[in-house]
């Protein structure tokens, strides 16, 4: 497939992501947006490997490989960050009884 | 059209699709079963561009044990009903607005570029065996992927002293 129609397909996930971000004020669908934005780079990402890859395959079998190493340590950064944030989001809710993000403005006071 | 592109295009629709309905939904567990749908779909994608490694761990790590995770926490909070604050509507119009703007220069940035007429392939290369990415993975990238382990180890610490009561 021609390389534009990934890096649409791409754009608009991370932009439906974005606009998830923007509007919602759920801490847990806030969370799951950005995992779509994540999700819309690997995409990308493996697409310009595999361009890579047809564009420089006679003179280096392993050309392209880098940007699937880079999606696999994407998604443990990925998975370790969920970890970290949904524990977060359960002493947000232990605490303030609400996973609402308008909240947690006391920053502003 | 051959199968590729059918492929291809019904794979996209689906995939934006259930993307939107994550943002669109009332209530948070639609919203968590259409991300796993919508990660079913890149992963999807993944296999059309032949990264067989790639699409298992999308579907174990991914829709396996992140959105695992997420249902769990939803399940745990009591937030599966539909009566979620939402934010006016003048502000949902500008974050809308806003991604809208965002998308239109991404697309009017990228209309023109040069790599244009290059092609991703699909279906051949293998790259994307693990006996490629294993052995690009435990040569030129071991010590990052040792520091990974780390960072898991860092944030399974962080977890729990973040989680536990005191």
């Amino acid at each position: 497939m021609p390389i534009n129609y990934y890096i649409f397909l791409s754009i608009a996930l991370f932009v439906i992501g974005i606009v998830g971000v923007l509007t919602r004020r759920n801490a847990i669908i806030i969370f799951m947006c950005i995992e779509l934005m994540l999700n819309a780079v690997n995409l990308l990402l493996v697409a310009f490997s595999k361009m890579h890859h047809l564009a420089k395959a006679a003179t280096d079998v392993s050309a392209g490989i880098d940007g699937q190493i880079f999606v696999f340590f994407i998604m443990v950064v990925a998975a370790a960050e969920v970890s970290v944030g949904l524990a977060i989001i359960v002493m947000m809710y232990r605490n303030i009884h609400s996973v609402d993000v308008n909240f947690l403005n006391r920053l502003k006071h | 059209m051959n199968i590729t592109q059918i492929l291809f295009w019904f794979l996209s629709a689906l995939t934006i699709f259930s993307a939107l309905m994550v943002v669109v939904s009332k209530n948070p567990v639609y919203s968590v079963l259409w991300l796993i749908f919508t990660f079913f779909c890149i992963s999807g994608h993944y296999i059309m561009l032949n990264a067989q490694f790639l699409f298992i761990v999308n579907i174990i790590v991914y829709a396996g044990a992140i959105m695992v995770l997420f249902l769990f926490v939803i399940m745990l909070m009591n937030l599966n009903k539909s009566s979620e604050p939402q934010k006016n509507r003048w502000l949902r119009m500008a974050g809308v607005l806003a991604g809208g703007c965002l998308l239109l220069v991404f697309v009017a940035a990228l209309k023109n570029i040069d790599i244009k007429k290059q092609v991703a392939e699909t279906n051949t290369g293998d790259i994307g065996l693990i006996q490629n990415l294993g052995k690009a993975l435990f040569n030129e990238y071991v010590v990052p992927f040792e520091v990974s382990s780390i960072l898991f180890l860092s944030a399974m610490v962080g977890a729990v002293v973040i989680g536990k009561k005191e």
